[in-house]
């Protein structure tokens, strides 16, 4: 029924060894034609054989041969692998003749949807997949690890299956109206049942936060007043840290900087060169350009000058920053100290000078202290984190608070059940168990290649 | 050769009584074949019409012209709203008919019906030329002709009763069964599959101790299904039904003989419905569970017979007598008819076309339980769209098909002709999904606009339509101009009923989508002079708009998908990647809208994803 398909499932440029992928029905015999030394197609499942591969006469390499028949694969069909020398050249030369016998070359992904449509992962472990080789650091990788093995697709089946209970028990109520000896889902019964998927969705979501810092990093912005030491808090943020990454390809916006690597979590500074011209022109840094980039800031780091009374100006903006999580930095603690502290009382604060390098890492344990580090990042995270299954989520969170609306207004049960189904009906959607148009095809779209 | 009729509907069911009534209401000569003209309309199992569901079913063959509501209305015992205070979508209404007096009424109704005529006999062949029908063959070889056939048998094909380990071949009073007919029609090429249903015991009243029983009365409100005809009852003169319990010794005595049971013995072959299974089934399936509620229900004021619902089973008649003693109140009950079981053959509604006519065999039309259904009001619902479908065919003109959001008959004819069935089907509330649409209370809003273009209703019923629809929206926007001021006086009352008092002055529609506030409660503030169904359209209207609104949303995401065609010539052993079940159904059922395959069971969201990117490819679809 499937075609066989093949791809380089290694990076082609280098690396001593290459593993080119094929599979599907004809994956065995055609590679088999290829095998000089033994005849695969007798071989038994998942052994490994050693050969060479020969096309019209010419010895193509010297290799290992993985044979894996159906279903016990990663795409569920016959898989071979062939373990070949790297190099353009070689796997490129192998490739080739693979093509010529009839195997046509995988589209990006193919081999992850080919896995999800035969039924071996979840749609979530497919996109964990792709989270996997695009992980940008450690965290971002264990993440997705975790994720492929479908520890949040059982987690989120749990929670339809318990709705799904519960809808069926409100639709033989409805069914069987005479039928008293039925459980009836009452008032005092769905208000508990609500208040339990609540909870629930409500901690997915809040740990999607965590699934997106993981995945992206936090946009920081620093912000204050002119000449109280912006760019030298940047500098050293950024020089000192040997994790630097720059340019991230395609996430890294404009706007950004330079992003570092705090255990594990990716910070990415904002509007650096902006800050940069502006820090010594006074009069062009106004209210308005802070803005913008407290915006664009998950983490805002605000500078003032500890040898100066603290404006009221820069409470008033303190303040208006209030929905942002905000570190306060107090500069200059190598001069007498002149603001009065007790005005931050309500703010995460640090003190310091950047002249001695004072306070600076106290500055970065605060934002780790600040995202519970330690606690978001571990062996075990799973978390919803890309932008389709945070969407989602939050869909589903928004349809059950819907239901907890009408129950509040006193609607019948019929219509509470209507926000509840489409919650249950948005989770099946993020798990693959729910028909969504679009779905399928724009995720396996955004693959690479070999996978 | 002239037809000598345009319609031949073989079988007086309630199927057969809405088919043959339509067609003929509908101007074509019409004859209704039925084996025993005393049994039209006959209510072999319950005696009610209606039920959660049932109930909006015959409100809506109500709206699209039929019979079977304005019958019930007259020949009820007891009428009740189900689910009242569930929610306005899943309210249905249902009542206790009287056995005698409703197929009396039905039986006059068609015989005052123009251009229609009643023949007793049994049909056994069809005439068939080129896969087309062109009449029927009696049992004695007439042939009669017509331009078109629809066949409602009911249980008739084939028809077996069971009791124990006997087996009687006929229909459920005894008589004569079509032999032939479903060999005749798998010979035409229809597959038949064997269905099974079941019928309770019938007790003497006399031998009902009702003193320890608990009482169900009928509702302290007036009601009816009909849109068209007055309420023609009294409230204080309705019969009362009863509550019965099974218990430990009950259930026992059925364990102790379940081998002879002609389901568990292995003496039935036919598949039996879930949703209405025999006591030892529930005995069986729900062994953790006490005991079973039974209802005992009167057949007719004109004899003595109680029907015992929920207590359907095919034990021989020892074990039923031990089993009706065992139960309080019936400890000195005589059963005056026992329980039964009874296989019928049905054809596969797989292979009919969502206009009911059949795919194999052209101008053939099928309806109710010859296409795997269950119950007298799903039967009434196929029975008038197969009759309205049958006299379009002839006309020549589109056929109407209701569809999903349309009424549950739409929701049941698209089941059957999508999924197919295993087991006798019965519409629930649950298969509709978008029910908040579906009420009971808008069946002629829903369908009387349908029923004025296909012409199956009168021009007076159409004209009545239209005023009720003009005095709703009236209503309304006076409702939304209208303000109440809050003086002192209606700020006392606000108080008095622990309303919330507005900081300024709303409108009566702004009030009336407060929690709490009914249209009724508002009366006292503004004189709305309207017939009670007007007030109840205009408070649902209003007070659920936001979900109806969304409910609309839904359907026009079903739409979009309905609006994806699937080409008839699509060869699904070329799409790759389908799973191999979802590809055999496909194939099967050849689809007609990316709708439709979302609905056939064992084709998942995943076939459905891989089937539109290769309908993308392949034939540019959006």
């Amino acid at each position: 029924m499937n075609d066989t398909i093949c791809a380089i499932a290694t990076n082609p440029n280098m690396g001593a060894i290459a593993i080119i992928r094929v599979s599907g029905t004809e994956a065995i015999e055609i590679v088999n034609q290829m095998f000089k030394e033994s005849d695969l197609t007798k071989a038994a499942s998942h052994t490994i054989w050693y050969g060479h591969l020969v096309d019209q006469d010419e010895i193509l390499d010297e290799v290992l041969v993985m044979l894996m028949r159906a279903p016990r694969t990663y795409t569920k069909e016959d898989v071979v692998e062939i373990n070949c020398h790297g190099g353009v050249n070689t796997t490129a030369r192998i490739l080739s003749a693979l093509l010529s016998h009839g195997i046509r070359l995988a589209e990006p992904g193919e081999f992850t949807k080919r896995a999800f449509l035969n039924g071996r992962i979840s749609l979530l472990e497919a996109e964990s997949v792709n989270d996997l080789i695009k992980a940008k650091n450690d965290a971002a990788r264990i993440m997705a690890l975790n994720n492929i093995g479908g520890k949040l697709t059982s987690q989120i089946r749990d929670i339809r299956e318990k709705m799904g209970k519960v809808l069926a028990n409100i639709e033989v109520n409805i069914d069987y109206p005479e039928y008293e000896d039925e459980v009836q889902v009452t008032r005092n019964l769905m208000q508990e049942y609500l208040s339990e998927f609540i909870e629930k969705l409500h901690q997915l979501v809040a740990n999607s936060q965590n699934g997106k810092i993981i995945n992206n990093g936090l946009n920081v912005a620093i912000i204050g007043r002119p000449n109280v030491g912006k760019s030298s808090i940047l500098n050293f943020l950024l020089d000192e840290d040997k994790a630097i990454v720059t340019d991230i390809p395609g996430t890294t916006r404009d706007i950004v900087e330079g992003s570092i690597n705090l255990n594990g979590l990716l910070l990415n500074f904002i509007d650096t060169a902006g800050l940069r011209q502006t820090e010594d022109t006074v009069e062009k840094i106004g209210v308005l350009k802070s803005q913008q980039m407290a915006d664009q800031a998950d983490l805002i780091i605000y500078v003032i000058n500890g040898s100066e009374q603290i404006t009221p100006q820069e409470l008033d903006h303190l303040a208006s920053l209030k929905n942002k999580e905000i570190i306060v930095f107090v500069n200059k603690n190598d001069l007498p100290l002149q603001a009065d502290l007790t005005l931050l009382k309500d703010y995460d604060y640090v003190e310091g000078n950047t002249k001695d390098n004072d306070g600076l890492e106290a500055l970065k344990k605060a934002i780790i202290t600040k995202y519970n580090l330690p606690k978001i990042i571990n062996k075990e995270m799973s978390y919803l984190s890309n932008v389709r299954q945070i969407h989602l989520i939050e869909e589903a969170e928004k349809a059950l608070l819907n239901a907890q609306e009408s129950f509040n207004q006193g609607m019948e049960v019929d219509i509470i059940e209507i926000d509840l189904k489409k919650t249950w009906d948005l989770l099946g959607q993020l798990i693959g168990d729910a028909y969504n148009e679009e779905l399928v095809d724009n995720i396996f779209r955004n693959f690479c290649l070999g996978k | 050769m002239k037809n000598m009729y345009d319609c031949i509907v073989v079988g007086g069911g309630h199927a057969g009584c809405e088919a043959a009534h339509i067609a003929a209401q509908m101007g074509k000569k019409t004859l209704l074949v039925t084996g025993n003209i005393k049994n039209i309309a006959d209510m072999p199992c319950n005696p009610s019409i209606g039920g959660t569901a049932k109930g909006i079913i015959v409100r809506e063959v109500d709206a699209l012209g039929g019979l079977m509501g304005k019958i019930a209305d007259i020949s009820h015992l007891q009428i009740k709203m189900l689910n009242n205070s569930k929610g306005p979508a899943v309210r249905s209404l249902r009542a206790q008919a009287d056995k005698i007096t409703y197929p009396e009424n039905m039986r006059k109704a068609l015989q005052n019906t123009l251009n229609l005529t009643i023949k007793e006999a049994m049909i056994e062949d069809l005439v068939v030329e080129n896969q087309t029908v062109k009449g029927v063959v009696t049992a004695e070889g007439e042939k009669i002709l017509s331009q078109t056939v629809i066949l409602t048998t009911g249980t008739y094909l084939k028809g077996n009763i069971l009791i124990g380990s006997e087996n009687t071949p006929g229909g459920p009073h005894g008589e004569a069964r079509s032999n032939h007919l479903s060999d005749k029609l798998k010979e035409y090429g229809l597959k038949i599959m064997r269905l099974k249903t079941g019928t309770p015991q019938r007790i003497k009243k006399d031998s009902i101790d009702f003193s320890v029983l608990h009482e169900e009365k009928g509702d302290n409100k007036l009601w009816k299904f009909s849109f068209d005809t007055e309420y023609a009852y009294k409230i204080e003169d309705q019969q009362s039904c009863y509550l019965v319990y099974t218990n430990a010794k009950t259930h026992q005595i059925i364990r102790d003989n379940l081998k002879k049971s002609a389901m568990y013995g292995g003496y039935a072959t036919g598949i039996g419905p879930r949703y209405c299974p025999s006591i030892e089934d529930k005995i069986v399936r729900f062994a953790d569970k006490e005991r079973h509620q039974l209802f005992l229900e009167p057949e007719s004021i004109y004899y003595d017979d109680w029907y015992l619902q929920g207590f359907s089973t095919s034990m021989p008649r020892d074990v039923q007598e031990l089993m009706v003693h065992s139960l309080k109140g019936l400890e000195h009950a005589e059963i005056t008819k026992y329980a039964y079981a009874i296989e019928y053959d049905a054809i596969d509604p797989l292979q009919v076309m969502p206009s009911l006519e059949n795919k194999v065999l052209t101008n053939l039309f099928t309806a109710g339980q010859i296409n795997g259904t269950s119950g007298y009001e799903e039967a009434a619902g196929q029975g008038i769209m197969a009759g309205i479908n049958a006299v379009l065919k002839i006309n020549g003109q589109k056929p109407l098909v209701l569809k999903r959001s349309d009424a549950y008959i739409g929701v049941l004819i698209d089941d059957l002709v999508t999924k197919g069935t295993a087991e006798p089907y019965r519409m629930l509330t649950s298969r509709a999904e978008f029910r908040l649409l579906l009420r009971s209370d808008n069946a002629d809003l829903r369908l009387r606009e349908y029923a004025h273009q296909v012409g199956s209703i009168t021009e007076e019923q159409y004209q009545n339509y239209l005023t009720k629809k003009s005095q709703i929206e009236k209503t309304i926007t006076y409702l939304k101009t209208n303000h109440l001021k809050m003086t002192s006086a209606v700020k006392e009352i606000f108080t008095q009923n622990n309303w919330e008092i507005p900081k300024s002055s709303l409108t009566f529609y702004e009030l009336l989508k407060r929690p709490n506030i009914t249209l009724a409660s508002l009366e006292q503030f503004l004189t709305l002079d309207l017939p009670e169904e007007i007030k109840e359209q205009v408070e649902i209207e209003i007070k659920y708009e936001g979900y109806i609104q969304k409910a609309f949303k839904e359907v026009d995401k079903l739409l979009r998908l309905e609006a994806k065609e699937i080409p008839e010539d699509i060869d699904y052993a070329k799409v790759q990647n389908l799973a191999s079940e979802a590809r055999q159904k496909l194939a099967k059922i050849r689809p007609k809208t990316i709708a439709q395959a979302t609905r056939i069971s064992g084709v998942n969201p995943v076939d459905i994803s891989v089937l539109s990117v290769y309908l993308k490819k392949e034939y540019n679809h959006d």
